[in-house]
């Protein structure tokens, strides 16, 4: 790995984190009238994975789905005017936080509904294979879709075809509040996608360099025509499942305070922090310049949005066709 | 001298013709490269365009969906095709809760799913409850579905034509009972306008609003009801959505009655649709009340016997016309009803 490359997964980490903790200060003032489902502690995941792919490879996602807009690089302009409901969103204030979308980016779409992007991504990824074309198409999905049927099918397809498919699983744990003990009886999923004759990696979805290089090694596989590739990333969400809110701090015990603060002990940008610094890539004051930076950069993303036009009334019926 | 189709021969010149002239068209779905070629609608495109185009799929309605989708946002052209549309419940969330809010839902900058989705439709000889439906009402219920109910051979094709040259997903629900039929069809590439009844036969005293199989059903309760010197205009709405309400109230406002007859049941559904919107728009020109033919509030039965009361046909038409002038029918009005010949395949 190239020490261009960790700054780059570094620096990503930070305009999500940052993005995403921003959302949860401002939560309160009901500017942002839309739920948000924020993905602080995840954030590894997507980078690592995006950091793989090229400009042109498409990522499709779920309500989850802040992360990965920003690390594949979806405009932060469009995504805070989304969250404001304005007409410089990313979906001209149609969608909120879980219908995003930036197709210069290669965000082509993310949907609330649990699993329901696995098949397009799959469709996506057939398109590709169809066209002979070396892109490669990547699903974000959470541990609950592994509780779907639909996206069985949708893999059953995708290794009949061998479409160029990365089947990427962020295994938090929890689906809202239900853990993964009473939903599945297995605590990791490899061994089932691998029925359908799918490569699968299980990787520590905290450690960037590690998601990195699975993610890596999947998209040789899927743009040698080996596809698709599926890789489960063990990983934590820090804040509740939708809302601004830490579980601990408005009463809710479904997760233990221990394992919490384990978890936010396994910090994906501290460790990658720490890492750089030991390995001298760079110094801890250049770290906190990017802080500067980015934090700067989120302010101004916020300023756009908040003064990006409503949407007027009598475009209500735009694009419905 | 003008060229005469089956419906089964029109919907697929309308899908070879439609390939031939865009190369990002696919057909899917289970049992479309059987020699049978999906009654004979998928043969022909099978033999020009090879298995790289049209491909048999695993038994996965609600992925395959989903499939289309992605396929499409990145500039594809899927057509899927259920050999009975029931099974399209299964695939419900990827068709209404994705392809029909795409456009809309990403603000139009997510681009468009144009994918093109054929459920056919059955009836009679047994096939029961679970094949014996249409979902039509269900479907077109959300913005942002196209959905069409070809009647006729020329509708068949050109229908096919507009929902694969169109830029909305768009599903087509054949009639499994108009497969035989034949009529003229044109054979130039004309795609049917979008969102346009046909009236298939003009009259004065009565409209009948009649979808899918229903509407050759209301052609002979049309002419039967000559010889009561009752003339009624028989109108095709063929797109359930957009719907035609010009067309219809013009006709309503014409004639001053209205039949709506459906293909399924009254709750909630196509024939009701058309009969309260008639009310809301035309109230002042209507002379008696507005009556809909639709089944009985019922599953469809099995036993020969019960299915001969479950399906109404062109003499319940009749008969409804004639109720609307206190009229009664001059003997056997069930003559006119043609006999069921179907035995299959299904």
């Amino acid at each position: 790995m190239s020490s261009e490359l960790r700054v780059w997964l570094h620096q990503r980490m930070l305009r999500v984190r940052i993005a995403e903790e921003t959302i949860a200060e401002r939560y309160s003032r009901q500017e942002i009238r839309t739920p948000v489902h924020l993905g602080t502690g995840q954030e590894a995941v997507a980078v690592g994975v995006c950091g793989a792919l090229n400009d042109d490879d498409v990522i499709f996602s779920h309500h989850r789905c802040h992360n990965h807009y920003l690390a594949k690089g979806g405009s932060l302009n469009a995504f805070f005017a989304e969250l404001f409901g304005r007409e410089d969103g990313c979906s001209r204030g149609r969608g909120g936080s879980v219908h995003l979308t930036d197709l210069h980016a290669g965000v082509v779409a993310t949907s609330a509904i649990v699993g329901q992007m696995v098949a397009v991504a799959v469709g996506a990824g057939y398109s590709f294979k169809s066209d002979k074309s070396n892109r490669v198409a990547a699903t974000f999905f959470g541990d609950a879709t592994l509780e779907e049927g639909g996206i069985y099918e949708a893999m059953n397809f995708a290794s009949i075809h061998k479409t160029p498919t990365l089947f990427i699983c962020e295994n938090n744990l929890y689906s809202t509040e239900s853990p993964l003990h009473v939903r599945s009886p297995k605590d990791t999923f490899g061994d089932r996608v691998a029925a359908f004759e799918i490569a699968t990696e299980l990787v520590d979805g905290n450690d960037v360099a590690e998601v990195w290089a699975a993610a890596q090694r999947g998209v040789v596989v899927c743009r040698n025509g080996d596809g698709p590739y599926f890789i489960e990333c063990a990983t934590y969400r820090w804040r509740e499942h939708v809302g601004p809110n830490f579980d601990h701090d408005v009463g809710r015990t479904y997760r233990a305070r221990e394992e919490f603060d384990a978890w936010k002990a396994r910090c994906p940008i501290e460790h990658s922090k720490k890492a750089l610094v030991r390995d001298g890539i760079c110094s801890l004051a250049d770290i906190e310049a990017w802080e500067t930076a980015t934090s700067v950069e989120v302010s101004q993303s916020v300023e756009f949005g908040l003064k990006s036009a409503w949407p007027t009334s009598n475009t209500l019926f735009e694009n419905v066709w | 001298m003008s060229r005469q189709l089956t419906y089964a021969e029109a919907l697929s010149e309308g899908l070879v013709q439609s390939m031939q002239r865009d190369d990002s068209i696919f057909v899917t779905g289970i049992a479309v490269d059987y020699p049978s070629g999906m009654f004979g609608t998928t043969s022909e495109a099978l033999a020009k365009f090879g298995k790289e185009r049209v491909f048999d799929a695993p038994a996965m309605e609600n992925a395959l969906t989903g499939i289309a989708i992605g396929a499409a946002a990145m500039g594809k052209r899927p057509v899927i095709v259920h050999p009975r549309n029931d099974f399209m419940f299964l695939a419900m969330d990827q068709l209404l809760n994705l392809a029909s809010k795409w456009s809309y839902m990403y603000g139009g900058n997510a681009g468009r799913v144009p994918i093109v989705v054929r459920g056919i439709i059955g009836k009679g000889w047994g096939q029961g409850a679970t094949h014996s439906q249409s979902l039509h009402a269900v479907l077109a219920h959300f913005p942002g579905l196209q959905v069409v109910l070809p009647s006729a051979p020329a509708d068949a094709k050109q229908l096919t034509i507009a929902a694969l040259t169109g830029t909305a997903p768009t599903v087509i629900l054949e009639h499994r009972a108009l497969y035989g039929d034949i009529g003229e069809v044109p054979e130039d590439f004309i795609a049917a306008e979008v969102g346009k009844a046909r009236i298939l036969r003009e009259g004065s005293d009565v409209t009948i609003v009649a979808t899918s199989l229903m509407a050759r059903e209301a052609l002979t309760a049309a002419s039967e009801l000559e010889k009561y010197n009752i003339s009624v205009e028989v109108i095709d709405p063929r797109w359930i959505r957009p719907l035609d309400t010009q067309t219809i109230c013009n006709s309503i406002r014409k004639t001053g009655r209205l039949i709506a007859a459906d293909i399924t049941w009254e709750n909630c559904g196509f024939a009701s649709e058309v009969a309260a919107m008639a009310v809301e728009k035309c109230f002042r020109d209507l002379v008696a009340p507005v009556r809909r033919i639709t089944l009985p509030d019922c599953p469809a039965p099995v036993s020969l016997k019960l299915e001969e009361v479950f399906y109404p046909k062109a003499s319940t038409l009749a008969k409804a016309a004639l109720s609307l002038f206190d009229r009664r029918e001059d003997g056997d009005l069930e003559q006119i009803d043609a006999s069921d010949q179907f035995k299959g395949p299904y």
